[in-house]
């Protein structure tokens, strides 16, 4: 997934509903209007140094995915609302969720005037999963049968003892992928999977022309790409300071530039990108200073918007916690969910910038439900909740003087919601909350894998692909990648597969569903809110609207 | 009436100058050989009682200090407890004299009790920066040669230090991560701040050491180390005073910072450095929250500010000359 | 005096190897997963993982990956930081945009607080010494990040008169403004300085000696006071010169100056080893190069003071 851990990014959300009942201003001064305005002209938008060099398979944060996005191209993309939609896929088929072919359209061209053929496609994932190259985004081949051998790993024991492992791949590409010619590829997952298609329009499954694969490190540098948009020259992409795209004039896909080009400046704070667009010095920024908030509708009215995209929070609970375990654990998770006012919250502390949540996915995705069995859960009801926890206090005593700590790091904006918990839990629960600030996300990240944070820990998941297993699977199934909390439930784990083998997207929703309904039962995490994205631009432009992941349609901006 | 010369002449003057035993004269030459002379410090005190400038500055501390300590004697309302977002940004309302904050816990009670942390980070961090770093540097001023290139160069590395870096790897200690309190804050704060005042330090005994009346003490046979502590020292003072007192509320809002990164005072401890770094996210809408905290600090600095003059003022041996 | 800079500047070597050591242990030492941290909530494979430690020689123990440091140092080869991007090629951008920040910082604080500094100890009590002492209190008690966006709003964008931000276009003209704000902070310190150095120094024989030999005040004041004034004021600024070198996370951030502030602190977060000592190594050189400067103004100012041993 693309992370945004940073205030820059994640100092901003909201809600499908505001936008729906149109107390969000989302878009509503230009969505309408088909400005006439200059479609040469170069849009300036808000951005920061991204972390990698821009290889689709590379690129696993914000700041570079926008840019990646607008250089490629892949099978697959997702329009606005996050349906996915074939590109330069001819056609997708399965039988059986396991197998598939894949029909590459033929006629499409990478920049420097190479083709793009199923061979682009075959060797650029057999590159990124291969774990030698170290690839961000390896993981996202998983699925495909063989790539266990390609990330194959073994244990190496040092002088001092120590084992550590190093990779040592016993194939250099899948077996399950295969090049049958041209314009055909076949591909065997190493289980059926119904709502794989979806994912391949996610950056890691972008076509390379041959020479990214000759010199990775310098075509990260200058990529050259099949999208919407190419790099303005080489070294457009100045460190530290900006990239500068222009309009890929041969691009025929139904992306099509409004504008000539987009120049991404860096900015390592949100704020000063605020005031440039106060002062007119940048068309658009996509992230807020926390402290505008409050004063960016009425700072650009008609000029900003407020969205719900496919990403949440929640607040985890580690399941070795023993306070939670059994049945007064069950009971104090509940009394826990239901002391947090999440609409006062998500309004007094958001301004109405996220949405209280409904369930553990997001509305953004298909197949969101609102009123999962057992949701009521997530209800702010402080007299239920009191009385749960007494209870559970019953069944087994909180420990006298416990102070329950809530994880955050500190470079996200979080402090000022999980004060607002924390106050919640106090004055609704009668025990001592309090925030646990960490300067280092990866200190977070460390104790949660080793299983030593003492209290709870917020926790937020970016959808990859508008997918509702996509943030079940990942997240909760046992044992997955991200499941660091170490939740296990085989009734839940057997659900997500049942969804997955099903044969329609609505038969798999309704497994999910189902999971979900145990997942409310068990609660192995507090589903706190739905991300939204607030945008500002600036008067010199129009036509701003964000997509299905938050991301802004760059593509749609034009100039006045 | 007889003229003046008559009576002079009628009488027989034995002493042109009355006996010396007849004259508080004797009283006033005695040396008395083996009293402590009046100390530079005793002979400040004696000044210092008398300034204005010090009564007040000093009443203005002793409040602060039971403010600091007996938070319970100005206000009931508890500072950390029942904070109600529905109270958001509430301005003054009866027994909430300042308002609310953005979290909607009182104003006035936060800044009461937000006294103690706050004024122990300053001041005990100030005193640790002034023993280590006046002392190392007024070693390395005085005695010159290895004995400063030593210190001036370890200060040199602790001074490349960045703050957060020092900060990330002091809290992570084992016996500082279990148990975060102000006293982490003032160990990182001493660790990084003590070379400026080592080098403010040396450059005044430098400046010192050459003067005729250390020439003077040495030659009478004075020690280096007396010379330099009774001395050199006392007359390098006022740089010294400026930097400590200034460094005072320098060090207060650094515990923000600290705390604002997630390596300073845990949420429960109340600061002022806490609430100012809070307050920066309403400085749109409400910059009056960040006003209440950001006068108390200036309140503190002020009246150490005015302390530290008066001090000086008292010290300063050039002044006793009038 | 030669001998004296020589044997100074050689004094750089033991410093320079303390400096990098104590440094790269700290950071060595630092919690978190440095690789783990560049995935957030979805973690790659252990492949992955174990192939990203490889190249950063993150697998080898402190001594290898210190020893690795150093000798790649010495070939002038300072590596690469977690994005790839070559770490002398990020000093070069760097450097050069705090250097100008710093020297134009410290012009602003030297000229206002030596000035205002100088007035207010010669009116010592007056109006217009009690007027600086709240200014100087002022910009002590507001906190950076309030100055910088007052600021920022009122100069750089409601009145027009400078460029509310930096970006990539860095030069004198549009450092105006985070100049300014770190100058006043340090302002207050060396006003407070020069005024009580002055205060001290007003009474001094010298000065009854330069004003009875019929010199003229302005000349009694600027040659007399103010230059024997200027010891600790000179101090102060060199030590502060390393210190604006060092950066400015807060301010660099308010107006988006791509300097070395942003860098290290980023960097330190990120765990990245490389990159933060060598910001510190530079660091260290300039630190060294300022006291040193500052040692020889010393004797400038004050003849009394000698070196030569």
């Amino acid at each position: 997934m693309r992370f945004s851990r940073t205030s820059k990014a994640l100092g901003l959300l909201a809600v499908a509903a505001l936008a729906l009942t149109g107390c969000g201003s989302a878009g509503s001064g230009s969505s309408g209007q088909t400005a006439a305005g200059d479609p040469n002209k170069i849009i300036t938008a808000y951005s920061n140094e991204p972390q990698h060099p821009l290889l689709p398979s590379n690129t696993n944060e914000v700041y570079g995915g926008r840019v990646v996005d607008l250089l490629f191209e892949g099978l697959t993309s997702y329009d606005a609302n996050g349906k996915s939609v074939n590109a330069l896929a001819q056609s997708i088929d399965t039988s059986d969720g396991q197998n598939y072919t894949i029909k590459v359209k033929s006629g499409a061209k990478f920049t420097n005037g190479e083709a793009v053929t199923a061979k682009s496609f075959v060797d650029a994932w057999n590159f990124a999963a291969l774990s030698t190259n170290a690839q961000a985004s390896s993981s996202f081949f998983e699925s495909i049968e063989g790539y266990d051998a390609v990330s194959a790993t073994k244990k190496v024991t040092g002088a001092d003892g120590k084992s550590t492992s190093t990779p040592a791949p016993t194939a250099q590409t899948m077996s399950g992928l295969v090049l049958k010619d041209d314009s055909t590829i076949t591909v065997k997952l190493a289980q059926p999977e119904a709502d794989w298609p979806q994912r391949l329009g996610y950056s890691a499954f972008m076509p390379l022309p041959s020479d990214a694969l000759k010199d990775p490190k310098a075509f990260g540098e200058n990529p050259i790409g099949n999208g919407p948009y190419k790099m303005a020259a080489k070294g457009a992409w100045q460190h530290d300071s900006q990239i500068a795209l222009v309009k890929n004039a041969d691009y025929q896909g139904t992306r099509t530039p409004k504008n000539g080009g987009v120049t991404f400046k860096f900015y390592t704070d949100p704020a000063p990108a605020y005031t440039d667009i106060q002062a007119n010095n940048l068309d658009v920024t996509d992230v807020l200073p926390t402290n505008a908030l409050k004063t960016y509708t009425t700072d650009f009215p008609d000029h900003n918007l407020n969205k719900a995209y496919a990403g949440n929070a929640t607040l985890n609970i580690p399941n070795y916690l023993p306070e939670f375990q059994g049945d007064a654990g069950k009971l104090r998770r509940q009394a826990i969910s239901m002391a947090i006012n999440r609409d006062e919250i998500t309004k007094v502390v958001f301004n109405g910038t996220r949405i209280a949540a409904k369930d553990f996915t997001s509305p953004s995705v298909d197949g969101y439900n609102a009123n999962v069995a057992g949701s009521d859960v997530l209800k702010f009801d402080a007299a239920k909740a009191k009385d749960l926890w007494a209870k559970a206090d019953a069944m087994s005593p909180w420990p006298a003087g416990k102070v329950l700590q809530l994880a955050y790091n500190t470079d996200g904006g979080n402090k000022e919601w999980i004060d607002a918990v924390a106050n919640n839990l106090k004055n609704n629960l009668g025990i001592q909350a309090e925030g646990q600030p960490f300067a280092k996300f990866a200190e977070i990240l460390n104790l949660r894998k080793a299983k030593t944070l003492p209290g709870f820990t917020r926790a937020g998941w970016q959808a990859d692909y508008p997918s509702l297993f996509n943030f079940l699977g990942p997240v909760l199934q046992t044992g997955a990648s991200a499941n660091y909390e170490g939740y296990s439930n085989p009734d839940f784990d057997k659900l997500l597969k049942e969804g997955l083998a099903s044969k329609s997207t609505d038969d798999a929703n309704k497994k999910f569903t189902q999971a979900q309904e145990i997942l409310f039962k068990d609660l192995p995490n507090l589903p706190l809110w739905y991300q939204a994205r607030q945008a500002v631009w600036s008067q010199n432009v129009t036509n701003v609207d964000s997509g299905w992941n938050g991301v802004l349609l760059y593509y749609n901006i034009t100039a006045k | 009436m007889k003229s003046r010369s008559d009576m002079k002449s009628n009488r027989q003057i034995e002493h042109y100058v009355a006996p010396i035993d007849e004259t508080p004269l004797l009283a006033t030459d005695t040396l008395k050989v083996d009293a402590a002379p009046l100390s530079l410090w005793a002979d400040a005190w004696r000044k210092l009682r008398r300034r204005p400038l010090f009564i007040i500055s000093a009443l203005m501390i002793l409040l602060l200090l039971v403010v600091a300590f007996f938070p319970g004697l100005f206000t009931q309302t508890p500072p950390n407890d029942n904070c109600q977002l529905g109270d958001s940004l509430a301005g003054p309302s009866a027994g909430h004299p300042l308002g609310f904050t953005f979290q909607g816990c009182d104003i006035y009670s936060r800044v009461i009790h937000g006294t103690q942390a706050s004024l122990t980070v300053g001041v005990v961090s100030v005193i640790f920066v002034l023993i280590i770093g006046v002392t190392l540097g007024a070693l390395a001023g005085f005695f010159g040669g290895w004995v400063d290139t030593v210190i001036a160069r370890i200060g040199d590395i602790f001074f490349a230090l960045p703050l957060v870096l020092g900060a990330l790897v002091v809290t992570q200690l084992p016996f500082f991560r279990e148990n975060k309190s102000v006293f982490t804050v003032v160990m990182v704060i001493v660790m990084l701040g003590w070379p400026q005042m080592a080098r403010i330090t040396r450059g005044a005994v430098i400046e010192v050491r050459n003067a005729d009346f250390v020439t003077a003490a040495r030659s009478l046979g004075v020690s280096k180390i007396g010379t330099l502590v009774r001395h050199v020292v006392p007359n390098a003072l006022a740089p010294i005073i400026v930097l400590a007192t200034m460094e005072l509320g320098v060090f207060i809002v650094t515990e923000a910072t600290l705390s604002f990164l997630g390596i300073g005072l845990p949420g429960s401890i109340m600061s002022w450095g806490n609430d100012i770094s809070a307050a920066k996210d309403t400085l749109r809408t409400n910059p009056e929250v960040l006003m209440f905290p950001a006068t108390a600090l200036s309140i503190t600095v002020l009246s150490f500010i005015m302390l530290g003059d008066a001090l000086r003022d008292a010290l300063d041996p050039k002044s006793r000359k009038r | 005096m030669t001998q004296y800079i020589l044997r100074r500047l050689l004094q750089v070597i033991p410093v320079f190897l303390g400096t990098t050591l104590l440094v790269y242990f700290m950071v060595f030492a630092l919690p978190g997963d440095p690789i783990r941290a560049l995935f957030g909530d979805r973690p790659p494979s252990e492949a992955v993982i174990a192939a990203l430690r490889q190249q950063y020689n993150l697998d080898q123990p402190f001594w290898v990956q210190y020893g690795l440091f150093l000798k790649n140092l010495f070939t002038f080869n300072l590596g690469v930081d977690f994005t790839g991007q070559p770490i002398a090629a990020t000093l070069g951008r760097v450097f050069p945009v705090t250097a100008m920040l710093a020297v134009e910082a410290l012009a602003i604080q030297a000229v206002f607080g030596v000035a205002f500094g100088l007035i207010a100890g010669l009116r010592k009590g007056k109006i217009f010494d009690s007027t600086v002492l709240v200014a100087s209190l002022v910009v002590i008690a507001v906190p950076t990040f309030v100055l910088g966006f007052v600021l920022q709003l009122v100069v750089g964008v409601q009145l027009g008169w400078a460029k509310p931000t930096v970006g990539s276009n860095a030069d004198w003209g549009t450092l105006i403004l985070p100049a300014a704000v770190l100058g006043l902070v340090s302002f207050a310190y060396v006003l407070r300085l020069t005024r009580a150095s002055v205060i001290e120094n007003m009474n001094a024989d010298y000065v009854r000696t330069a004003t009875a030999k019929g010199l003229s005040r302005p000349r009694v004041v600027l040659a007399h006071i103010l230059r024997n004034s200027m010891i600790p004021v000179v101090t102060y600024l060199g030590a502060n010169l390393g210190g604006l070198m060092g950066g400015a996370i807060v301010t660099e951030g308010i107006f988006n100056v791509p300097g070395v502030g942003q860098k290290l602190y980023q960097a330190v977060i990120r765990s990245e080893g490389p990159t933060v000592v060598a910001i510190v190594s530079v660091l260290v050189l300039v630190f060294v190069a300022a006291n040193l400067l500052v040692d020889l103004l010393y004797a400038w100012l004050d003849p009394r003071i000698r070196y030569e041993k």
